[in-house]
């Protein structure tokens, strides 16, 4: 796929993320829904398998998953002509998509951290305790079921199972666990 | 690292989180370790860091306490942004100011933006084959593990909560009923349950 990226669609791409980035609550991931609303079918920047190819790589990679929006950028440039244009495309989607999160979560947090003694301050952070916690398990459920026929997933969810109770009772390093995982999974057991 | 193992200046976040281990918490000896430290991270996280987060830096590292953690986690996880690139500003910031907080960002994405890229380029020539797709859902599998472990050990935490641990269940029982099951918006949850528990903790906490 080949394009012509001008200076006013790089900055249109600039602003589109700066102003997703306040939008992106619970993740990233949250947003990609309107990424690809703007970046395949509005534009026409990207094809849909790079669309989801750029995703896939970014979950399958270790860091975290925000680097999806990197990819996404640096396809785009490459679309528009080569890797120097691809590193580009990869600094304007991550500037964008960091710069209003990162600045209001760092003076959020410098105030927070200075008036934690305030009441409603500990109010919030310990209120929210039950709820962050309850959040993590239910990720985990989310990602369990997108396999979702017992019948032929069952080894995937033992698989869960097992990696849930070895890391919640054992401190085995988690790389052993991944890389079990892999191995269970490339042999076609799982 | 023995000489890392210093008294830490700021005083306790609350008496929840005072009464900690007996042990000190330690802290990142200068910019350079926390780089390095949030990079290792961020190289060991497959299918998002948390799990590892959790254990290298409240298990291992012990530059938080299991109670810290779960209260920076949700304000990381609550501010938009990616919560892990959240928290490691957050914590940079506490150690060494604004230099801390660009280095602690620095050191959660330089080096796995390159990674990524290396990934990209030879994932054309590896994606069509079938094991390589076996192997990312076996990963995936493991990872889900991982995260549900890290929720249910910092379950811990919730022993000195203000609430108690049986107000506490209930609240993070409906939470998961809303998100996992019913899989309501999270914005809805939080605004619903979230604020729900944090009036009650208000009440809870002496004035």
């Amino acid at each position: 796929m080949n394009i012509v990226m001008t200076a006013a669609d790089w900055l249109h791409l600039f602003l589109h993320y700066l102003s997703l980035s306040l939008l992106a609550v619970g993740g990233a991931i949250t947003t990609a829904p309107d990424m690809h609303r703007y970046l395949v079918e509005q534009q026409h920047w990207l094809t849909d398998a790079q669309f989801n190819a750029s995703i896939a790589i970014a979950q399958a990679a270790p860091g975290p998953n925000v680097l999806f929006i990197a990819l996404l950028g640096w396809n785009v440039g490459l679309n528009a002509g080569g890797l120097w244009i691809g590193a580009l495309g990869m600094m304007v989607t991550m500037t964008g998509i960091m710069l209003p999160s990162t600045t209001l979560t760092w003076l959020a947090a410098r105030w927070g951290h200075r008036n934690r003694e305030l009441r409603a301050v500990r109010a919030f952070k310990q209120g929210m305790a039950p709820i962050v916690i309850a959040l993590l398990v239910s990720t985990g459920w989310i990602l369990s079921s997108a396999n979702a026929d017992p019948a032929h997933d069952w080894p995937l969810w033992l698989v869960t199972v097992v990696s849930t109770l070895v890391v919640w009772r054992t401190r085995v390093h988690l790389l052993w666990l991944l890389g079990a995982g892999a191995l269970l999974g490339a042999l076609g057991w799982v | 690292m023995p000489g890392a193992i210093i008294q830490r200046m700021s005083p306790p976040l609350s008496e929840g989180a005072a009464a900690g281990p007996a042990e000190p918490l330690a802290q990142p000896r200068s910019l350079t370790d926390l780089f390095v430290s949030f990079t290792l991270l961020a190289l060991q996280g497959f299918g998002g860091v948390l799990a590892v987060v959790q254990r290298e830096l409240v298990e291992k590292k012990r530059w938080l306490t299991r109670e810290e953690f779960v209260e920076d986690w949700a304000v990381a996880q609550i501010m938009p942004g990616p919560n892990v690139v959240n928290l490691s500003l957050m914590l940079g910031d506490r150690y060494f100011g604004l230099r801390g907080a660009m280095v602690g960002l620095a050191g959660i994405l330089t080096v796995p933006l390159f990674v990524v890229l290396l990934l990209a380029l030879v994932y054309a020539q590896f994606a069509s084959l079938p094991w390589v797709a076996h192997a990312l859902r076996g990963m995936g599998a493991v990872v889900a593990g991982l995260i549900a472990a890290t929720g249910i050990k910092l379950f811990g935490a919730l022993r000195k909560h203000p609430l108690g641990i049986p107000l506490c269940t209930v609240l993070g029982a409906c939470c998961f009923v809303a998100i996992a099951l019913l899989r309501w918006p999270l914005a809805y949850v939080l605004l619903s349950l979230g604020v729900l528990s944090c009036v009650l903790t208000y009440r809870k906490l002496a004035p």
